[in-house]
């Protein structure tokens, strides 16, 4: 049961931590680093307790910083960095025609590598790049296999403008078995350890596409991608428009029409042991990014998406207007506590699954990330 | 030598002193104080070495036209001035 939530938000990262004894409310703000700074990830590292920041600074560009004591002292890290760009080469774009840089623009995912690998790190970044460390973030490897692919410059971008890598899942099983989803351009997986890729979204649906190529799978756009640790060959995907859940590691996708009140939204968590048990945090639609009705819910589901609770106990039921980007919903590793956090910097705390949510702030900086220690 | 200023608020994040600085380019100026300095290097330039985009270079007070080749003329007692710039704040 984790006791401690880091929280990556447009101006700083602040710790959340359980009081003790019969303290109201519970969960309270403890401290606060890089005040002021855009922060786009945070990741504690539950091999090693170590904990990672990254920070998009408006002028001087990506950065990323390391904590070994919990987050009481930082010092910088390496940031991924692309190779030389080829000279001639013309990549674009394909909605805008904006020249793709080969310059990280940010860093959208950063994630643990398998439990056997205490030093690898996984980050996935705009404009695409997937990169791995092998020491803890001293230094940074682009996965070449995947930049190269001849289908990555047909890669676009969504809200984002440019193509990114959003959400990374190490096959607990298996260090060599790597899923990742990227917007837009599908769920892409390696089975020895990056050197070959295969985008698997055979079942997905892209409502925003041409009927005649609604189903291919590299133009899909999953918002977030996780897996279930005691069942990795389940995995859930918020689509821009829909739910998917896959039951045979990506090799197959199939649609959850059943979310209430909307299928729309950008995060999910997956029960750690429970591959049927699913969270989501709606919204209206792609075109009105607002809960619906203006009410804050939670959708869970227990029996892999035949049906929806929606739960509201705790949460504001009128005129609230927040949205809960792609890593602003995260779940502790034993299953029962889970928080998320909203663009108008409202964070809540449930620690029974989702019955009821107890408020933990209404006044942060937009919140983008919230990770359990 | 070329003098070699940084804007302030860079100071926050990575420690950037005046310095003087050997090279006929923007390019040779400024690899030479980051050759001292390796920290402040990406803090200015990108992935490519080229300025990063809410970032200006001036050198006597004119706004470098070179922005990815950095191969705009410095004079030998030329200031340089690494800023930020108004935009991506």
């Amino acid at each position: 049961m984790s006791d401690r939530l880091f929280v990556a938000t447009r101006k700083g990262v602040f710790t959340v931590a359980r009081r003790k004894g019969r303290a109201r409310p519970r969960w309270a703000v403890a401290r606060t680093h890089f005040l002021g700074d855009n922060a786009s990830m945070v990741l504690p590292d539950r091999r090693d307790g170590s904990v990672y920041v990254a920070l998009g600074h408006g002028h001087f560009g990506v950065k990323l910083h390391r904590s070994r004591d919990g987050g009481k002292t930082w010092e910088p890290c390496a940031t991924p960095a692309y190779p030389p760009k080829p000279d001639g080469l013309d990549e674009r774009e394909p909605n805008s025609g904006r020249p793709i840089p080969w310059n990280t623009e940010l860093v959208w995912a950063l994630e643990p590598g398998h439990a056997s690998e205490p030093g690898v790190l996984w980050c996935g970044t705009i404009p695409g790049g997937l990169f791995r460390s092998r020491d803890r973030g001293g230094s940074w490897q682009l996965v070449e296999s995947l930049w190269r692919h001849p289908k990555r410059p047909g890669w676009f971008g969504g809200g984002a403008e440019l193509p990114g890598v959003h959400s990374v899942c190490v096959d607990p099983r298996d260090a060599r078995h790597v899923t990742v989803g990227v917007s837009c351009g599908g769920v892409w997986v390696t089975r020895d350890a990056g050197a070959n890729w295969r985008c698997q979204a055979d079942g997905m649906r892209a409502a925003y596409m041409p009927p005649e190529r609604q189903g291919d799978p590299d133009v899909q756009d999953p918002h977030h991608l996780v897996q279930c640790g005691a069942n990795p060959d389940v995995l859930w995907v918020q689509h821009h428009n829909g739910v998917f859940r896959s039951t045979d590691g990506a090799a197959s996708w199939h649609e959850i029409e059943t979310v209430k009140p909307s299928a729309f939204g950008f995060a999910v968590a997956v029960h750690p042991d429970d591959p049927d048990t699913a969270w989501f945090v709606p919204g209206v639609s792609d075109e009105h990014r607002i809960p619906v009705k203006g009410r804050v819910v939670v959708a869970r589901t227990r029996n892999g998406g035949k049906s929806f609770q929606v739960l509201t106990q705790g949460l504001p039921q009128a005129h609230a207007y927040d949205l809960t980007y792609r890593h602003g919903l995260d779940i502790d590793e034993m299953g029962d506590r889970l928080a998320f956090g909203t663009t108008t910097g409202s964070l809540w705390i449930s620690e029974n699954q989702g019955d009821s949510w107890e408020t933990v702030a209404e006044h942060l900086p937009p919140v983008y990330s919230v990770r359990f220690a | 030598m070329a003098r070699v200023t940084f804007t302030q608020n860079i100071q926050r994040y990575v420690s950037c002193p005046p310095v003087d600085a050997e090279g006929a380019t923007v390019r040779e100026v400024l690899e030479g104080v980051f050759a001292a300095n390796p920290p402040a290097r990406e803090y200015v330039l990108d992935d490519q070495g080229a300025v990063r985009r809410h970032m200006v270079v001036f050198v006597n007070g004119r706004q470098i036209r070179d922005r990815a080749g950095l191969s705009d003329s410095v004079p030998a007692d030329g200031e340089v001035c690494v800023m930020q710039a108004l935009s991506g704040g």
